[in-house]
């Protein structure tokens, strides 16, 4: 077990993330106005349209409390995107990693390379969405100039998720399957529409569990300025929980392509 | 020198057994051939020799290192052909080479000079900008044997460098792989075409069902099992028996494939001029020269191509 977990990774890792980079710099502008679109229609029937119903919610306007997590489910949803149907074509389809494995690069530093790559795509459309609630005037505190180091560290853990999902299903179609039956649970469950306070007890201890409730907490929190200890635990948790992930993608990976 | 020593090399994938204990080695500036038909253990083979693959059992040096041990170093050393085309389709022609050239740290500018040098190589500058899934099989395929000399390797190995092309194309592609031969590279290659293997083949293994039946170089390995010709005898294998007895002075050996016979003649044309002459006429009589296939066909008792 200790030996299985061990990993062949060294600054070649970069090479690959490289590779990742160039492609999307060819089609960045498309990708981007895409995922960018679905948050704010979100932000636009929520918080404007059914905003009008909600009265407010711990004392802020539903726009308001919505807004903040939205950020960290994008986020969410793009690396997870990323790292099933993306790493799926890129290794089944495409045979990309065979090609790179072919090279001094290790598989262990190709997997690596894809979760860094679902990390910074989590980053980076995390970030415009929060730079949008900027401009709408929804930033309250300074601290929101945490919440890109946030969605690092919630992109590596979304995006070792779904390669371990790769790894244990390792079928195109079962992608519908971790959408319904893990991302959107999370998504729905986590905090991000209604505070879980008033839920019972059960499915608030579930919802520790929930990754994607503690990055909600912590985008919340900065967003909002109201920080504390809270959100230290928070941050812990996502850096241990994708630590522990991390090594266990890597390993199903590498048993899936080099045989 | 050994540039490659595999010594009973075997490959298991789940229990079943893919490469059944072979022992081979490569010489430096020749070009090996690995022979035979689908299912034999070719691309299992060499997907060990670059380090791809885990070995089974056995050892295996490549470049005077143990593989299992080495890859990276190994890989640095290669240039690698897969059977199956993987250029990355998200890049363009030229970026295909600059990217796969990042891998093994070579310097960009050198990259580009490199990639250029290549591109005019194998006559693919005027697509230098074009994307991949634009190339036709016989380009792609060529762009492929390109990137794999990127990082000037030692040894070349290619898991059936033509098949799936035209014969114009193929050419092309052989012509190219003789350029680098003629200048020191080591080639290695896998193939199910004969006549791939007889022309470009210093020295070659036959294999079948993970074992090696036989190897030497193309001529002396047809002389040896077959000699240098063989009669066709269209219909003939009925009355095998009775031909081989009244002219077993003049045959050194035949061999039945369906209702055909080939014969191995002592001398073709005497033997042939004796079949006319008799009474009984089969359906049809060719001689020609004995090929790799003749051997492939002794020896496994079937074709190379089904
Ligand atoms: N990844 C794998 N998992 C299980 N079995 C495999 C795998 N790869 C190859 N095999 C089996 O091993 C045997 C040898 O396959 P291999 O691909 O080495 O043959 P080959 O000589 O390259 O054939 P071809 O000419 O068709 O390319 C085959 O029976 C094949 O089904
Ligand atoms: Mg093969």
């Amino acid at each position: 077990m200790i030996r299985t977990l061990q990993m062949d990774i060294s600054p070649r890792v970069f090479k690959v993330f490289r590779r990742h980079l160039t492609v999307y710099r060819r089609n960045w502008k498309v990708s981007l106005s895409f995922n960018f679109f679905e948050p704010l229609l979100y932000l636009a029937a929520l918080g404007y349209g059914l905003g009008v119903y909600v009265q407010s919610i711990e004392g802020l306007t539903y726009i308001q409390f919505i807004a903040p997590a939205l950020i960290a489910s994008s986020a969410m949803f793009s690396s997870a995107y990323e790292c099933t149907y993306g790493t799926f074509i890129r290794m089944e389809f495409q045979k990309t990693f065979q090609a790179m494995v072919a090279t001094p690069v290790s598989m262990d530093e190709v997997s690596l390379g894809e979760i860094l790559w679902g990390s910074f795509k989590s980053f980076l459309y995390g970030s415009v969405i929060l730079f949008v609630i900027f401009v709408l005037g929804l930033v309250a505190s300074p601290w929101a100039l945490l919440v890109p180091v946030v969605l690092l560290i919630s992109g590596l853990l979304f995006a070792a998720l779904s390669m371990i999902w790769i790894g244990l299903v390792p079928n195109i179609d079962s992608f519908n399957y971790y959408f319904s039956l893990v991302i959107t649970p999370l998504f729905l469950f986590s905090g991000v529409f209604f505070p879980l306070s008033g839920l019972p007890a059960i499915v608030q201890t579930l919802a520790w569990a929930s990754p994607l409730f503690h990055v909600v907490n912590l985008t919340r929190g900065l967003v909002l300025g109201d920080v504390g200890m809270n959100l230290v635990w928070d941050f812990v948790w996502l850096v241990v929980v994708a630590a522990i992930l991390i090594p266990i993608a890597i390993h199903l990976m590498r048993r899936l392509v080099i045989r | 020198m050994e540039v490659i020593t595999a010594r009973n090399l075997v490959k298991d994938y789940n229990g079943f057994r893919a490469v059944n204990g072979i022992s081979f080695s490569v010489h430096r500036q020749e070009c090996f051939g690995i022979l035979g038909p689908n299912g034999a253990g070719k691309t299992s083979t060499v997907r060990m020799v670059f380090g791809f693959s885990p070995i089974t059992a056995g050892e295996l040096n490549v470049l005077g290192r143990d593989v299992t041990r080495h890859a990276r170093e190994i890989k640095a050393r290669l240039g690698i052909v897969p059977q199956e085309n993987n250029l990355d389709p998200d890049l363009k022609v030229l970026q295909n080479l600059l990217v796969y050239a990042s891998f093994f740290n070579i310097p960009e500018r050198e990259a580009r000079e490199r990639a250029l040098e290549q591109l005019e190589f194998f006559g693919l500058s005027d697509k230098r900008d074009a994307m991949v899934d634009h190339l036709s099989g016989g380009m792609k395929r060529r762009l492929t044997i390109a990137r794999a000399l990127i990082n000037d390797p030692e040894i070349i190995i290619l898991d059936e460098p033509t098949t799936g092309l035209d014969p114009q194309a193929r050419h092309t592609v052989w012509q190219r792989l003789r350029q680098l031969r003629n200048r020191g590279v080591t080639l290695i290659m896998t193939t199910h075409y004969l006549e791939e293997a007889a022309q470009l083949c210093d020295r070659l293994i036959i294999m079948d069902h993970g074992d090696i039946l036989d190897e030497g170089a193309p001529g002396p390995l047809v002389e040896r099992h077959v000699g240098a010709e063989v009669l066709e005898v269209g219909q003939g294998a009925a009355a095998a028996d009775t031909l081989l007895k009244q002219f077993h002075k003049q045959i050194r050996g035949h061999l039945v494939v369906g209702d055909n016979l080939t014969l191995y003649p002592l001398n073709g044309r005497e033997l042939l001029a004796r079949l006319q002459d008799l009474p009984h006429q089969f359906d049809h009589y060719l001689l020609r020269p004995a090929t790799l296939e003749d051997v492939f066909l002794k020896l496994t008792g079937r074709g190379l191509t089904e």
